[in-house]
This record gives C-alpha cells, sequence and structure tokens, in this order.
C-alpha cells in the first residue's frame, strides 16, 4: 500500500481546470518530483493536499485513510508537512520560535499548565526548545548561535528557505512536501541543498514529493518524475525516460513547426 | 563657518506655519475651549486655562518654523539670528491670522454655523476694549511669543529642555490643583497649600516662579539621557540579575500600590478604581487585539455581560432571580458567584465568537462591532425587559465583602484594592499564556493566518481561546463595575467603551502589557474615560477631540505605541532593525573567526 495515493483528482478555479484527473502515488521513502511548465497546477496540487484548497473531486488516501476536504491543521496533524513557493514564514518572529510554533500539533499542554506553570508544562517547553535547536542544527552552523534569537526577515533568501524547511520538519511529519525549493538560489546553494534533500530521507526518514524547476536537482534526487501539464498528467517515469519523452518536450518547448 | 545673513530664511516654512499657528488659534476659539475652559484659573490672576488654550499656539508655531532639517550625513546648519526672525515672522502672522478671524467673529454673526461664536468669546479675546486694542494686542502678543520660540530654538538642548520642563511644572502644578491639594492635606501641609495655590483655585504668582525655578534648576543639574542610560545597563544585565532586578522593584511597586491610596484622598481613589477597571479590559483587549491580532470592536458586550450577571445574582431588585447572593470573595457563595459571572462570560465569548471566528480584519471588525451594540439593544430591549429590566436597568447591587471589609462605590479606596488584586491577575494570566506554545500560537496566528493553519495550529480553537479569555477578564472589570456603581443601565455599555479601550490599548503598545498599563493612566487617569471624569475633569467636553488628537499623533510620530512589545517594534522599524541585525551579525562572525570586533 502506497503512503499517499490521489485517484482522479480534480480541482477547477471558475473556468480554469487547474487539476484535471490527477492519479499519483508515493511510497514510502521515495522522492518523487513534480515538474511542469508554469501554470501546469503543480502548486495547487500541493495546496489541495495540504488542505488548502479543498478539491472538487477525487479521493485523497494517506495511510489508508481518506483526508481530501480535512482542515490543513488536521491534515499536517496527520502528517503531511509544506513549505510554500513564495517563502511565507513568520517573519517577525525569531528563527526559533518559527521552529517551536511549528511543533504545536505535537504538544499538548493547555491553558491551565501554562498558567499553572507545572512541571509537566516546563519539561514540555524545554523540549519543544530542545527540539528545535536540533532541527535547526541540521542546516549546519547557518541557523544556529546567535541566529536563535534573530526575527526571520532579517535572514537571506537561502537562508529563508532553509528555516521554512525547518519549519515543516517541526511538525513532524511522514511526508514533506516541498515547493520549488531551490528557487531564487545560487548554483552552489542549489547543490547543497539537492545534497540536503538526499539527507532529510535518508537520515531523517521522511518521503518528499518535490515541485522543481531546476532540472538538474530534478535528476539528482527524484526516484520517479512526475509530469503535469494543464492539469493532467502526461508522463511519469525516471528522469531519462521522462526527458526524452516526446510529450513533455512538446508541453516544455511547443511543437515542432513541420509537424503543426 | 561664516555667519548666516538674518534674512537667510525658509520662507516657505515660515508662511506655512504660521498660517497653520493662526488657524489652529481660531479653530480652538470657535469649538469654544476658550470660553467653557475661562472659567478655571490657572496662574491666579493672570492666566485661565483657556487663554492658555491660544498661547501655547505662537511658540510652538515659531519654534517649528525655526526649525530646519538635518540631513543625513550633513553638519546641522548654524543657528542665530535667523531664527528668530523666523520664529518672530511667523508668530506676526499667526496673529494676523487670528486677528482676522476675531474680526470676522465680531462683525458677522455666525453663530447659525458655529454655534460657540458668542458676543461672550469675541468679549473675552479683544479683552472687553473693542476690536481694534483687541486685534492690535493678539498681533503684539503673538509676534513676541512667536519670537521665543524662535529663542528656544536657538537654545542649546539642556537650556531647552529647563525652560520646557519649568514650564511643564508649572502646567502640571496648576492643573493638578485638586490631586496636589489632596495630598498635601492628608499629611497636613496646609502652608504649602495656601502658598501654592489661591483661594478660588489656580496657582498664585509666587507658587508659580518657585515652582518654574526648581523644576529648571533640577533639570539643568541632572544630566541627559537617564532613561538611555538605564536602558543599556538592562540590556547588559544577565538572566539572573534581571529576575533579582524585576522582584525587587516589583516589591517596591507592590508597596507604592498599597500605600498609595491610602494617602490620597476619596478624588484621587475614585480615579484609581476606574484606572483599574479600564486596565483590566484592556490587558483582556490586548489578548485577543495584541496577540491573537483579531481585531474586536464589540469587546463592551463582555463587560456588560460580566456587570449584568452580578447584578441578577446579587441585586434583591433583579426582576427574576430572586435567591440573593451575597458577594463575599473569602466565603463559598462569593466564589459560587464569581464562577457564575466566568461561566457566563465565557459561554458569551463562545456564542458571539463562534459565528464571527472565520471573518478577517475589516470583516470582523465590523461584525464585532454589531454583536456590541445588539448585546447592549437586547438588554435595552421591552422584549427582554422582564428579565433584565430594560432602560431602567437593574438598581440596588449591595456591596461586595472581604470577609468583614466592605467593598462599594462609596469607599473607592477598597474598589480600588480590589480591582488591583483583579489586575494582578490579568497580568499574570497574559504574561503566562504570552510563553507559552498557546502565545506562540497566537503569534503566529497574526501573522499570517493560512500558513498558521497550515503548521497545524487549529486556527479556529486558538482565536475562540483568545476571544474568551478576553471576554472573562473583560466580565471580571463588569462585576466590579457593578459593584462599584449599584446599579446597572444598558447606557453604561455603549460603542465608545469599546473604542476607548481599543485606544488604550493603542496607543500604550499592541501586545505589551507595561505599554497597557502607561496607555491606561495616561487616558482614563488623565483625559477620563467615557463617562468618568480624568485629572482633566475640565476637559469633558472636549475629551474625544483630545482623544482624537492623541491618536493622530501617536500615529503619526509613534505608531508602535507607547510602551511598544518586541515584536511590535520589529514589525514597524523593520529597516533600522536590519541594519542593527546586519553589524551585529557581522560582529558575531568576526568573533567567532577569532578577531577582535572593528
Amino acid at each position: 500500500m502506497a503512503l499517499l495515493e490521489i485517484t482522479g483528482l480534480k480541482k477547477a478555479f471558475g473556468g480554469l481546470q487547474a487539476l484535471g484527473g490527477v492519479d499519483f502515488h508515493i511510497d514510502d521513502l521515495e522522492i518523487v518530483s513534480v515538474i511542469g511548465p508554469n501554470g501546469a497546477g503543480k502548486t495547487t496540487f500541493f495546496n489541495v493536499i495540504s488542505g488548502l484548497e479543498v478539491p472538487d473531486e477525487g479521493s485523497i488516501v494517506f495511510e489508508e485513510e481518506e483526508i481530501g476536504g480535512l482542515e490543513p491543521s488536521e491534515i499536517t496533524e496527520r502528517g503531511i508537512a509544506r513549505t510554500f513557493q513564495n517563502v511565507r514564514l513568520f517573519p517577525d518572529m525569531t528563527v526559533l520560535e518559527n521552529v517551536m510554533v511549528a511543533q504545536h500539533c505535537r504538544t499538548h499542554t493547555g491553558v491551565w499548565g501554562a498558567l499553572l506553570n507545572t512541571p509537566a508544562f516546563r519539561r514540555e517547553e524545554r523540549a519543544i526548545e530542545e527540539r528545535a535547536k536540533e532541527i535547526l542544527g541540521f542546516f549546519g552552523t547557518r541557523l544556529v548561535g546567535y541566529r536563535f534569537g534573530q526575527p526571520a526577515y532579517v535572514l537571506s533568501y537561502a537562508n529563508r528557505r532553509r528555516l521554512e524547511i525547518a519549519r515543516a520538519m517541526a511538525t513532524m511529519p511522514k511526508l514533506l512536501l516541498l515547493d520549488e525549493p531551490t528557487a531564487g538560489m545560487n548554483p552552489k546553494e542549489t547543490e547543497e541543498l539537492t545534497g540536503l534533500i538526499k539527507k532529510l530521507r535518508d537520515e531523517r526518514g521522511f518521503t518528499i514529493i518535490v515541485i522543481e524547476h531546476e532540472m538538474r536537482v530534478v535528476r539528482d534526487v527524484s526516484d520517479r518524475v512526475v509530469v503535469l501539464d494543464h492539469g493532467v498528467k502526461i508522463a511519469e517515469g525516471s528522469y531519462e525516460e521522462v526527458s526524452s519523452n516526446p510529450d513533455v518536450i512538446e508541453a516544455y518547448l511547443g511543437r515542432p513547426a513541420e509537424a503543426g | 563657518m561664516t555667519a548666516r545673513p538674518a534674512t537667510d530664511v525658509d520662507w516657505g516654512r515660515v508662511r506655512a506655519w504660521g498660517l497653520y499657528g493662526g488657524l489652529t488659534m481660531a479653530f480652538i476659539a470657535a469649538i469654544g475651549m476658550v470660553e467653557s475652559l475661562d472659567a478655571r484659573m490657572m496662574v491666579h490672576p493672570v492666566l485661565s486655562l483657556g487663554y492658555l488654550f491660544l498661547l501655547w499656539a505662537p511658540p510652538a508655531f515659531g519654534y517649528a518654523a525655526a526649525y530646519e532639517p538635518v540631513k543625513e550625513g550633513m553638519a546641522a546648519p548654524a543657528k542665530g539670528a535667523r531664527d528668530l526672525v523666523a520664529g518672530a515672522v511667523a508668530g506676526l502672522l499667526a496673529g494676523a491670522v487670528f486677528g482676522l478671524f476675531i474680526v470676522v467673529a465680531a462683525t458677522f454673526d455666525l453663530r447659525e454655523v458655529f454655534v460657540k461664536l458668542s458676543p461672550v468669546l469675541v468679549d473675552l479675546l479683544t479683552f472687553g476694549r473693542g476690536v481694534g486694542f483687541g486685534v492690535a494686542t493678539w498681533i503684539v502678543l503673538s509676534t513676541g511669543l512667536g519670537l521665543v520660540g524662535g529663542l528656544l530654538h536657538v537654545l542649546p538642548e539642556r537650556g531647552r529642555a529647563a525652560v520646557f520642563n519649568a514650564l511643564a511644572a508649572v502646567f502640571v502644578v496648576a492643573l493638578l490643583e485638586l490631586a496636589v491639594v489632596d495630598v498635601l492635606e492628608t499629611f497636613r501641609l496646609e502652608a504649602v497649600e495656601r502658598f501654592l495655590y489661591a483661594p478660588n483655585g489656580g496657582i498664585t504668582i509666587p507658587g508659580a516662579v518657585v515652582v518654574a525655578l526648581v523644576a529648571g534648576f533640577v533639570t539643568l543639574r541632572t544630566t541627559g539621557g537617564a532613561v538611555l542610560r538605564f536602558r543599556s545597563r538592562y540590556a547588559a544585565m544577565t538572566g539572573e540579575e534581571r529576575r533579582r532586578f524585576g522582584v525587587r522593584w516589583g516589591l517596591v511597586a507592590i508597596a507604592g500600590l498599597v500605600v498609595f491610596p491610602m494617602i490620597v484622598g476619596g478624588l484621587t481613589n475614585e480615579l484609581l478604581a476606574n484606572v483599574g477597571l479600564f486596565l483590566l479590559m484592556a490587558l483582556g483587549l490586548n489578548l485577543v487585539v495584541g496577540y491573537a491580532g483579531l481585531l474586536d470592536l464589540g469587546y463592551v458586550a463582555f463587560f456588560a455581560v460580566g456587570a449584568y450577571t452580578t447584578a441578577l445574582l446579587t441585586s434583591p431588585l433583579s426582576p427574576t432571580l430572586k435567591p440573593m447572593f451575597r458577594l463575599d470573595l473569602l466565603t463559598v457563595e462569593g466564589w459560587v458567584v464569581m464562577a457564575i459571572v466566568i461561566a457566563v462570560a465565557a459561554l458569551s465569548g463562545l456564542v458571539i465568537g463562534t459565528p464571527v471566528i472565520r471573518l478577517r480584519g475589516d470583516y470582523l471588525a465590523i461584525v464585532t462591532l454589531g454583536f456590541g451594540e445588539i448585546v447592549r439593544i437586547l438588554f435595552l430591549s421591552d422584549w427582554l425587559a422582564p428579565l433584565f429590566g430594560g432602560a431602567q436597568g437593574i438598581r440596588n447591587i449591595p456591596p461586595g465583602y472581604l470577609g468583614p471589609i466592605k467593598v462599594a462605590g462609596t469607599s473607592p479606596q477598597t474598589i480600588f484594592y480590589v480591582v488591583t488584586i483583579f489586575v494582578g491577575i490579568a497580568i499574570y494570566v497574559a504574561w503566562r499564556l504570552y510563553h507559552s506554545r498557546i502565545g506562540r500560537a497566537w503569534a503566529a496566528l497574526r501573522e499570517d493566518e493560512d500558513v498558521a493553519e497550515a503548521m497545524g495550529i487549529d486556527t479556529t480553537r486558538m482565536k475562540l481561546l483568545a476571544f474568551v479569555t478576553g471576554a472573562i477578564l473583560a466580565s471580571f472589570s463588569g462585576m466590579i463595575f457593578a459593584v462599584k456603581v449599584g446599579s446597572v443601565f444598558p447606557s453604561s455599555f455603549k460603542l465608545i467603551v469599546s473604542i476607548i479601550v481599543l485606544v488604550i490599548v493603542i496607543v500604550g503598545g499592541m501586545g505589551s502589557i507595561p505599554g497597557v498599563v502607561i496607555g491606561a493612566v495616561v487616558l482614563i487617569g488623565v483625559l477620563g474615560g467615557p463617562t468618568q471624569p480624568g485629572l482633566l475633569a475640565e476637559f469633558g467636553e472636549f475629551k474625544l477631540l483630545l482623544y482624537g488628537v492623541l491618536l493622530v499623533v501617536m500615529m503619526l510620530r509613534r505608531p508602535e505605541g507607547l510602551w511598544p512589545s518586541v515584536q511590535r517594534q520589529r514589525e514597524l522599524h523593520q529597516e533600522e532593525f536590519l541594519q542593527d541585525a546586519w553589524l551585529k551579525t557581522e560582529a558575531a562572525q568576526a568573533a567567532a573567526r577569532g578577531e577582535a570586533p572593528s
């Protein structure tokens, strides 16, 4: 049984069919890339999985449970976390707080614990902080030490992207959805992040779906590539298979003149 | 640097500020401030509060006209005779404009439109000696005062501070006559009182001179920047030192709160009790608006619910509930009342919150505003009159008790103590919640609701929690209000209460507990609540105008509030902070590389 099984997923915005019946599945510990030209429906695909959009039709089964139409927070609690294409951190909270707040659905102290300052509350607060620091340590020295107390908007663009991944990791998901993690990064940073995505799976045990435009990243990280165009899956397979698929080339580059 | 000729003046600036000055004076006269405040003597027998409201304008605008913006990276422009010229010309212009206003007011009958332009006002403005004399006097006076404004600009920083503080001290001592007399009488210092104040009100001229000299002298002797130095000292403290510092001054503050009401009289205590009531509400609203970012304009509803619940439970005249409770917080019965008040407030928070919680921003504000009015109208309605007494309200609410001590409006001191205890509870609750996972969730919610939801925060639940906690704190305030006043009427729970509580939070600093405390003291203590008089009781009529002026000035000059929260300051001063952070980052990296900071 696949970790995530999607069948016949449809989503329209007015007259625009963003997703026109997509079938998709991902197994445990797989890394699958979703590619496609602009406007292919990739981000809508993520939005529907993570609950920000409600699907019109089709089923989304995560660990043998239907999650289509649940609230985003409920889906996160079940173990799916995401990052955003246009980085959306909590800019005025500190780096550490950004990661601490993401552990919300994994912690439980309520109003009374906080008011009475119970030992259980204090223990949990300490654990939250420790965990946040440990997760930030995953990115080397970039987000640790004096960075903990800085507000997120101070960070460089690449560091914001890293922090966003850290925040998603802190929700302790099984499945991680990365929406263009290398957008806006320079070649060196891109290469580093490619390694990091692999490490996320190999060391941390996340299953990962990644939307990516940078083909070198797609080639290096993917076990499998899914190509969307106009909300429909037009190809699927290994990077080599997909990159030589005539439909895919047509979707990206258009049809050769003599064939039209 | 070569001396600048006295004519090297930015004439456009002078013209603009002179004009503003004259128009401001005309406005103040036209809305009736001069006439109605003339009754209040400030410096006996020469200066009334009404005239004072006109006389501050020429020096202030003269100063503004002389002011030259300093460009970054450039040397400050040299000061000299040109400042005096600019100030005097601006004053002359202001006087001319105001003179024109007097002529118009004296010649034409404009009372159809400007109801306050009465002959009495004209008489006041011309000193009862005819229009010609009045206009000439104002022009001369205004030019002279403008010159003083320019002169102030030439003075070095220190001297300016001394003059300003001397004047401010005289103003405050004269204005707070009642409170000062109150304290003096407690200590049996009638001699000081007779020296300072004239029998029919107003500070005496010798008194004014002494106060001004003392204040000016103290300013000159103390070195400036005390606040800044304190800040840097506090920033340098370690966590443990800070805690000890906090505990020490916390104890001093508590001792002060216990002792202070004893040495001041009933009037000041009444005032303090009102400050406490509004502070309690503001702390609750701060949870909702400042922490969770939900703009609630119907907050008065929960205040009303608390007051009405208390009234129904304790008043023998309550139309429905016959079993009458005694509100004694040291007995089980009192706690039952409290528990019911809390439960009803929480329930009303849920009932109002659930339907509106999905709305955002402006929509939420409008809908909560509507709910606030609905609650008031329900209490007022004939339909529910058998339950709540309609427009008659519920009267005869008995006093509360703390064991043998009676807590009633007739002794505002007891009300103040009780309200202080509840404010303490509210501060504790807000502080604990803020530094917990709930507070972090609220912060995330405020910054980006969608992302917060996507990061696993049940936003609906967290919003309701903020709403309900806020509602409970407001209901405490309502409970004490009912006991204090002894009766509740729907007219005590108008929209203006919500707005004033919100203004307290905004002016003080959203999301900042010390800010809210300062906001409540400044607004309710000094200006007064919607119906409660403040220290400046004379301004009653113009209270809302002053609130408006204060809000506009704050939004322009200090949008983060008087004592902002760290996050809010970051938000509104991102650029400065970015530079700062960049420098710190450089230093930290240099330190990491083992270099000395450059």
